[in-house]
Formats: structure tokens, C-alpha cells, sequence
């Protein structure tokens, strides 16, 4: 190919012309965007399925068995796929998987999948078992429910069918059947000794500690947390999870549904939270207290005051710290493209904090509303993207020139390429980015990755920053 | 003790796999797929399959990834993939412009019962491929073979766009299979040494190690072009390596196309390199060059000067079933003793070639085709080794029995450098050497008491 080509195609923004009202230039025109759709069929989408939504919910849940009914590679991919800490059992990193064949398929599945349970309760005695459905099992007709209930019957712990097909939708979808599966054990426990000052910590998973993090703040402020729903998940905590006084949810799609359930069902309240940056910490805390202090006020003496506290002493021993990273950030521009949207919003508000704006958000799933909140709070010229590909992804970093991308595995190796810095906060983060220390860490990651002398020997960059040391 | 669910005593299952050594088709025609020049794979299926794959791919190789999805939905699943499949080729030509798209199935389409070939030639038909543009298939049905299944079917689809002239063009066609970008450009480098042109596919160096340039580009520099898969039904024969991985495209092109075919094992150590060296001097009718000579020369060398450090280790392994035999035939020639030996692929020929190549050792070695980490960690436990090779999996077995590990084969999810340097060919067999011997002196040092801890090799 030519040069003039080549540059030609580059140039070239790649946007299907089906998709151009699924991104949106703050200012440039009034707000309109459509999302929640299907993506087009062809496209590069950064999307997932059904079943992973399922799984990744479900998945914390350290000492159920995690069986998937399908051919070999649903099982195989999400095989310990994300840092799930666990304070006790591990048997959550295995991967089970009934690997369907041929013959399977024709015959069906439903007498190896009871055989596959019975062998692996006899061996793991787990507390409860989640059962997968996949693509196949969907359309083989499986009646999971059938067989789930017999196994339930003959081993006297609950056996869980998740409704998982990966056709049936995108990870939403996924979420919502994670939450029925999770609504089967709520409800079942005793609750005689929770204390109505009590929470379920939602939609956080402990990928690298947060749910320990959060689960600290709460208790010094006087708060009993009867269930990571799912973060260091454990059978007995969902079964007693109706005990709590309220849910704290995170995450705009994964467990809002269960909560939703919880509130009909057992009359628990909920409230949105977000345990990313510094307002939204604070705000989560203290709506906790507010909640208390209005319900039980006879209980709650002194709670605010407590949260009050809690909130002054991490943030003296924060803001310093951040000074120090904000100091070389400062007018920084970062691009976040997520999977949920509610991360977004927390990031925005993050990255103003190091002195960074964020000039491209997106993610895989918001809904009109969240992307009409994010424009809301971003500055003109920003772009809003939904269910992005690879090339817009590349082609909106190149002309916002950004210094760092925060994403996950896939669009990695894409900032990489284009000499942009690089922020996992998804499945591969390492290091705890919640509450007010995941704020320093978040810095601390921002500042290693922006600031790394390794963008100077990037060819697209290399000119202007030899022209701008030759000048110091 | 992240493994602790695993008892010792081994007992027969049927119905389960626990801690796969393999995964399923599709991702192994996307690697393939991603070794033609200006390709988009294209995942006829759920969109969670292809992201799976992406991601898996992305997490080896630390390269972008792309490949497209007909997005099954519910209404896809029931009424057939035909107009997510039409609508695919012409968003993605259209959009991405791609030289070949390259159509895997995933199980869903497959069971749904989707006819790639009928849908490719109606696409033709309505003019959806541009001219000049190509639309390759295969069928990859997720229940059925492994990920290595997956890789031969689509490089067999590669071949049905060769066809005959019949005037021999003088080429040699050389199925690497599934080996890292760092292995098929050693293998080109070889046969560049013994002056025979060949034509490499797939080839993925240069599109999945490829440098960093400022710039992303969907299409990467390097790939087998069309115009030489084309071509590959003029070449006066076809070197496939591996079984598993390479035979079928080989056998098609012979069947098509009069090209005749050899198969080889991947030349992994001193004598498959051997074998593979030989076949290329035969064809080129030469001598084998100085330079190649002396390669093997310093294999052999480096062999000679560390042999007593391998002598007797025992030596779990696992993977990919043509990968798993060469090694194998490498460890027995450096006297090191394979006592596990583990294949997720299914394969009786795969256990019958592993006994054979263990047959005069003074033990029976447990093999297992269509096996899994869980069994492989079980006779680990009965009876323990000084090294474990396989890819990233294995680190917990590792790390729960204390056994150095060699990190090979796919995925490999933990270090870098697979994408770099390669282990197929003389080169590659100093480099496994290195690393074998670097973790079983590193060992050696941590472990031996003060009185006895040595400082010379």
C-alpha cells in the first residue's frame, strides 16, 4: 500500500454511520445519544456476552462450586479470569467445566451435568453450587432447573441454576440472572444476632483487597457488614444477607437488580454508592450514617460524628500525598472507557483531583441517562462514547492527545501502541484503587504510568519532546 | 495452598473436567487467522466468545487483538445467523477494510446449523465482497477437538484459496503450526540460511510482536499475503509441522493442488531441528550451510558442558500435543527423565508416540491425552519431580509442590519474551537449555546448605 493510502485510512475517523448517534462532542451539538443496542454485527465491539456477566458477579462467592455446563472453553476463559480475594477458602479459582461433546449435544447434557455435580459435592463439600448455562445448553434444552433441583434434593445443599446463555443479550443480561441465582439463597439464614446498624456491601468484587478496605471504614464507624455481595463472598453471608438494615450499591448494573429484590422482598433499602476517588467515598460514608442516624437515632448516637471523623483523619493523611503526584499531572488528559458507567463518573471526578481532565469517556453498557449525566459534568469538547471499537478508540486518543487511557485487557496493548500511558481499572488491576488509600494508589498508578520515561523514545512523540528539551 | 481441593488418590471421572490443558476451537483459528497479512478474524457466534478470545490472545502476546463478531442474539439463535453473517461482511469491508475477512463458527452457529460456505457464496453473489477481496472459512465447533483443532481447521481454510496452475513455481509451502511469532521468524531465517524460499503460513511475526510505533494500526506489517496462499497450490512441496496443528491443510493442498507433503515434528531440540534441517536440505538439493552447521555445533556443545546437572530429573509436562512430543524427545536426549506427561487435546496417537519415545527409558511414564491439570497435579503429588513445564497454569501446582517451572506453550499469561525468542530450531533449543538449567541451578543454590553452596558451574 502506498504511503498517501495508508495515510488516507488513518486519517479516516472509523465510525459506522449506524453508530454516529452512539457518540457524542459535548457542546457541539445538544445532547442525543442512543445506547443500550445491540452491537451491530461486524463490528469490533469490546463487548462480552451473558455468561460473563454471570460469572464475574458470581464468582467471589469463594466456597460455592462454580460449575460450567458447556464445551470446554466458557470454563477454560474464566478460569481464576480476575484477582476475587479470599480471607478463607480458595475453591473458587478452580475451574469445572461438564466439556460437552459431540454426542452431548445430540443426546443432551443433563445426565453428565448430575454425574459432574455428584462427584464433585462428594469430593469439595461445597457450601452451594452455581451451575452455568451456556450458549449450547441454551439451545440443546438442558433443563438445568430439573436437574439442579434433583442434585439439591440428593446432597441437601443448594444447587443453583445461573440462566447464563451468552445469545440471550450482553453482560447486563448477565448481571440480572446472577442476581436471581443470588435472590435463591437470601433469606435462608439466621439473623438473630446482626445488629440493625448493618450493611451488605454490593457490587464490589475484592479484585485486589477493596471490599477489606471499605469493610474497615464502615466497621470504626460502628457499622456491622453482614455480606460482600460478591467481594470475599461466602454462601452463609447471602443467606443471612436479608439482615442487614441496608444495601450499599456499586456498580450500576451488577447486583442493583438483587437489591431491588431485597428491598420488595424483605423491605431493605438501598443506596447507590461509589467507592472510587474522594467525594464519592465521603458521600457513600456518610450516607451510611445519614441513613442510620434518621432510622434508628436511638442506635446511632454519635455515628455521624464518627464518620465525621473518619473521613477528616484519612483525608489529612491523603491529600498531602496526592499534592505530591499532582504536582507533575497537572493539566494532564486522560480517556476512560469502562465497563460500567458509574466507574466513570467516580473517575472524572478522581482524575480533577491530580489536576487531570478527561476529555474521552465511554463505556460498554450506560444507559441515555448516565451519558446524559457525564455530559453533564464534563467539560465542552469532551467526547461521550458508547460500546466503542478500536479504531474510534484509537482515533479519538490520537486527536485529544491523551496521556493516559484507563480501560481493561483489551484496549491495553492499543494505548501502548500509540505511546499512551496506561491504567487497568478493571479485571487486571493489582492493586486496591477503593476508598480514600485506593485514591493515593490510584495516584500513585496514574503517576507511574503517565510520567514513565519510556513515552520519550515514542516515535509520534519523539520530535516535540526533543524540540522541548533542546529548549530547556 | 491454592490447590489444597486436590486429594492425592486417583479416581476415575467421567463427566468433568477440572483445570482444563486446553480450550476450545475458535481461539485457535483466530491466532491462525491472525497470521495473514491485512486479515480480520471474524467470530460467527455470541459476542462473548469473540472477547473472550481477544482478551486471551491479548494477554499472550501483549498485542492488540481484533477480530469481529455477528453479535448472536436471541432472534440470530433462532431463525439462523445468515443475516448477521451478510450484515458482518459488509459493515467490516466497508469499515475496516480488511484484505480477507477469515469466518470461524462457535458452537452456537454450528449447532443452530449456519452454512458458512452457503452464506460466503450469497454474500459473493450480492457483491458484498469487493473485488479482489476474500472471505475465508472454517467450521470450529467448540464441542468438539481442542484449541489446536480449531488452528488446523482454519490453515486448512487458508489452503482452499491455493490452486494450480500447473507450472511449479519452486516454492516450498512450510506449515510452522502453533508456535510464537519469535518461531515462525526463526523458521523463515533457517530456511533463508539453506536458500530455500519458502512460503510461511500462517505467519504471525510481525503482526503479533510487532514494535511500538506511535501509531495502531487494525492490519500490522506482517501476515502470509493472499496472493501467496494462492500460490501455495504451485509449490513443489509442503513441510507441515505437526501433526495436530499442520497435517490437514498439508494433505488438502496435496489432494487440490498435486503438492506433496511431509510431515514433520515442530522442531523443538537437537534432532527434530535435525530432521526439519535434513527435509529442507533434501528438497533444496544442497549442503547444509556453514552457519547452520555451527549452530548445532553450539547446541551440542552446550549439552556436553552441563549434562550432569540433567542427568536423571524427573519432568512433569503438559500442553499441545505436537509441542508436547518433540519436547519430550528433547528432555529424553538430554537424559532427563518425562514421568507426567499431559495433552487437554484428545489423541490415542498422541500417548502411542509418547511411549514410544519413552520406551527404553527404565520406568513407565503416566501419559494422558484428553487429561487435565487436576490429574496431572494428582500424579504429581504420588510422584514428585524437579521440573514442571507447561504455560501459565501450571504456576499453581508450582507454587503449591515448590517445583521450578519453565513457562511454555500457550497461554503464557505471567512473563514476556515468548513473542522475542524463539525455542524452535538450534537457537531456540540454547535458549530452552538456558532456562532449564537457570531454574534447576537456581534451585540448587537456594536449597544447598552453606558448607556445600557452590560458586563455579
Amino acid at each position: 500500500m502506498t504511503e498517501t493510502a495508508t495515510a488516507t485510512r488513518e486519517a479516516r475517523p472509523a465510525i459506522f454511520e449506524e453508530r454516529k448517534d452512539q457518540i457524542h462532542r459535548i457542546g457541539s451539538e445538544p445532547f442525543s445519544m442512543a445506547c443500550n443496542r445491540d452491537s451491530l454485527a461486524g463490528a469490533v465491539s469490546q463487548r462480552a456476552c451473558v455468561f460473563c456477566g454471570s460469572r464475574v458477579v458470581l464468582y467471589p462467592i469463594a466456597d460455592a462450586l462454580h460449575l460450567v455446563h458447556g464445551p470446554i472453553g466458557c470454563a477454560a476463559y474464566t478460569w481464576d479470569i480476575r484477582g476475587a480475594l479470599s480471607s478463607g477458602p480458595e475453591l473458587h479459582r478452580l475451574s469445572f467445566s461438564t466439556d460437552l461433546q459431540e454426542l452431548d449435544v445430540i443426546f443432551g447434557g443433563e445426565k453428565k451435568l448430575a454425574k459432574a455435580l455428584d462427584e464433585l459435592i462428594a469430593r469439595h463439600s461445597p457450601k452451594a453450587a452455581f451451575v452455568y448455562s451456556t450458549c449450547i445448553v441454551g439451545l440443546i434444552g438442558d433443563d438445568l432447573g430439573a436437574v439442579c433441583k434433583a442434585a439439591s434434593l440428593r446432597h441437601g445443599i443448594p444447587v443453583i441454576p445461573v440462566q447464563s446463555e451468552g445469545f440471550k443479550g450482553n453482560k447486563r443480561e448477565g448481571y440480572q440472572a446472577a442476581c436471581k441465582a443470588m435472590r435463591q439463597l437470601v433469606g435462608t439464614g439466621d439473623i438473630s444476632d446482626i445488629s440493625p446498624l448493618s450493611v451488605n456491601i454490593m457490587g464490589d468484587f475484592n479484585l485486589a483487597g477493596e471490599t477489606w478496605i471499605i469493610k474497615r471504614y464502615l466497621e470504626r464507624m460502628g457499622i456491622q457488614v453482614v455480606a460482600g455481595i460478591t467481594g470475599d463472598g461466602r454462601v452463609d453471608d447471602l443467606r443471612r444477607a436479608h439482615g442487614a438494615g441496608l444495601n450499599m450499591v456499586q456498580c450500576s448494573g451488577s447486583t442493583q437488580d438483587l437489591a431491588k429484590m431485597m428491598r420488595d422482598d424483605f423491605g431493605i433499602p438501598f443506596v447507590r454508592v461509589s467507592w472510587i476517588g474522594i467525594e464519592d467515598v465521603a458521600e457513600s460514608l456518610y450516607a451510611v450514617a445519614d441513613h442510620f442516624e434518621l432510622k434508628h437515632p436511638e442506635l446511632a448516637s454519635g455515628l455521624v460524628e464518627r464518620t465525621a471523623e473518619l473521613v477528616r483523619d484519612e483525608l489529612s493523611n491523603l491529600m498531602p500525598k496526592l499534592a505530591e503526584y499532582r504536582r507533575d499531572l497537572e493539566g494532564k488528559r486522560a480517556a476512560v472507557y469502562v465497563g460500567g458507567s458509574f466507574k466513570a463518573f467516580s473517575l472524572v471526578k478522581a482524575f480533577r483531583h491530580l489536576g487531570m481532565e478527561v476529555v474521552i469517556v465511554g463505556s460498554q453498557t450506560g444507559t441515555e441517562e448516565d451519558y446524559r449525566e457525564l455530559a453533564a459534568i464534563c467539560a465542552p469538547g469532551t467526547i461521550v462514547v458508547d460500546d466503542a471499537n478500536p479504531l474510534e478508540l484509537s482515533a479519538f486518543i490520537k486527536e485529544k492527545d491523551v496521556d493516559i487511557f484507563v480501560g481493561g485487557v483489551k484496549e491495553r496493548p492499543i494505548a501502548f501502541k500509540l505511546g499512551v500511558g496506561f491504567c487497568d481499572h478493571n479485571h487486571e488491576r493489582k492493586i486496591a484503587l477503593e476508598g480514600f488509600e485506593g485514591m493515593l494508589n490510584f495516584a500513585k498508578e496514574i503517576h507511574a504510568s503517565v510520567m514513565s520515561p519510556i513515552w520519550r523514545f515514542v516515535p509520534r512523540r519523539e520530535f516535540g519532546l526533543n524540540k522541548k528539551d533542546a529548549e530547556v | 495452598m491454592l490447590l489444597r481441593h486436590t486429594p492425592k488418590e486417583v479416581t476415575p471421572r467421567s463427566a468433568l473436567v477440572i483445570n482444563p490443558a486446553k480450550t476450545c476451537q475458535p481461539i485457535g483459528a483466530m491466532y491462525a487467522a491472525l497470521g495473514i497479512h491485512g486479515c480480520l478474524p471474524h467470530s460467527h457466534g455470541s459476542q462473548g466468545c469473540c472477547a473472550y478470545h481477544r482478551s486471551a490472545l491479548t494477554k499472550h502476546y501483549k498485542e492488540p487483538v481484533s477480530a469481529a463478531t455477528s453479535s448472536f442474539t436471541e432472534g440470530a439463535s433462532v431463525f439462523g445467523g445468515q443475516a448477521n453473517l451478510l450484515q458482518a461482511i459488509e459493515n467490516i469491508f466497508t469499515v475496516y477494510e480488511p484484505e480477507v475477512i477469515a469466518v470461524h463458527t462457535t458452537c452456537l452457529s454450528e449447532t443452530i446449523g449456519d452454512d458458512i460456505k452457503q452464506i460466503r457464496d450469497k454474500a459473493d453473489k450480492q457483491g458484498l465482497i469487493p473485488k479482489g477481496k476474500h472471505v475465508i472459512y472454517c467450521n470450529t465447533p467448540s464441542y468438539v477437538g481442542s484449541h489446536v483443532t480449531g488452528f488446523s481447521n482454519m490453515v486448512k481454510g487458508m489452503t482452499e484459496l491455493s490452486t494450480s496452475t500447473g507450472k511449479k513455481n519452486g516454492k516450498v509451502n512450510v506449515i510452522p503450526g502453533w508456535v510464537e511469532p519469535s518461531d515462525m521468524e526463526e523458521v523463515k531465517r533457517l530456511a533463508a540460511l539453506m536458500n530455500v524460499p519458502i512460503t510461511l503460513f500462517p505467519d504471525t511475526s510481525g503482526v503479533l510482536n510487532g514494535p511500538l510505533s506511535g501509531e495502531y494500526h487494525m492490519f500490522p506489517e506482517g501476515g502470509v499475503t493472499i496472493k501467496e496462499l494462492i500460490e501455495a497450490g504451485d509449490a513443489i512441496g509442503t513441510l507441515a509441522l505437526g501433526e495436530w496443528c499442520s497435517a490437514d491443510a498439508a494433505r488438502n493442498l496435496d489432494t487440490k493442488c498435486k503438492v506433496p507433503c511431509k510431515v514433520l515434528d515442530i522442531p523443538f531440540g537437537l534432532s527434530a531441528t535435525d530432521r526439519f534441517i535434513d527435509a529442507l536440505r533434501t528438497i533444496a538439493g544442497t549442503s547444509v550451510p556453514e552457519e547452520i552447521t555451527r549452530e548445532r555445533g553450539q547446541l551440542v556443545d552446550m549439552i556436553s558442558d552441563t549434562h550432569q546437572y540433567y542427568y536423571k530429573k524427573k519432568v512433569a509436562i503438559y500442553g499441545d500435543p505436537d509441542q508436547v512430543i518433540s519436547m519430550v524427545e528433547f528432555l529424553v536426549s538430554i537424559d532427563m527423565c518425562p514421568v507426567h506427561v499431559v495433552t487437554g487435546t484428545s489423541g490415542a496417537k498422541f500417548e502411542k508416540r509418547i511411549k514410544e519415545l519413552t520406551a527404553h527409558l527404565p520406568y513407565e511414564v503416566n501419559v494422558k491425552a484428553w487429561g487435565d491439570m487436576f490429574l496431572l497435579h494428582q500424579w504429581i503429588k504420588n510422584e514428585p519431580v524437579d521440573l514442571l513445564i507447561g504455560n501459565t497454569y501450571g504456576k499453581y501446582i508450582a507454587r503449591d509442590e515448590d517445583i521450578p517451572f519453565l513457562r511454555w506453550g500457550f497461554p503464557i499469561l505471567d512473563r514476556v519474551g515468548h513473542q522475542y525468542f524463539p525455542t524452535v530450531g538450534y537457537k531456540g533449543g540454547l535458549r530452552l537449555l538456558e532456562k532449564i538449567l537457570g531454574l534447576l541451578l537456581d534451585r540448587k543454590d537456594r536449597d544447598d546448605p552453606e558448607t556445600v553452596f557452590e560458586l563455579t558451574l
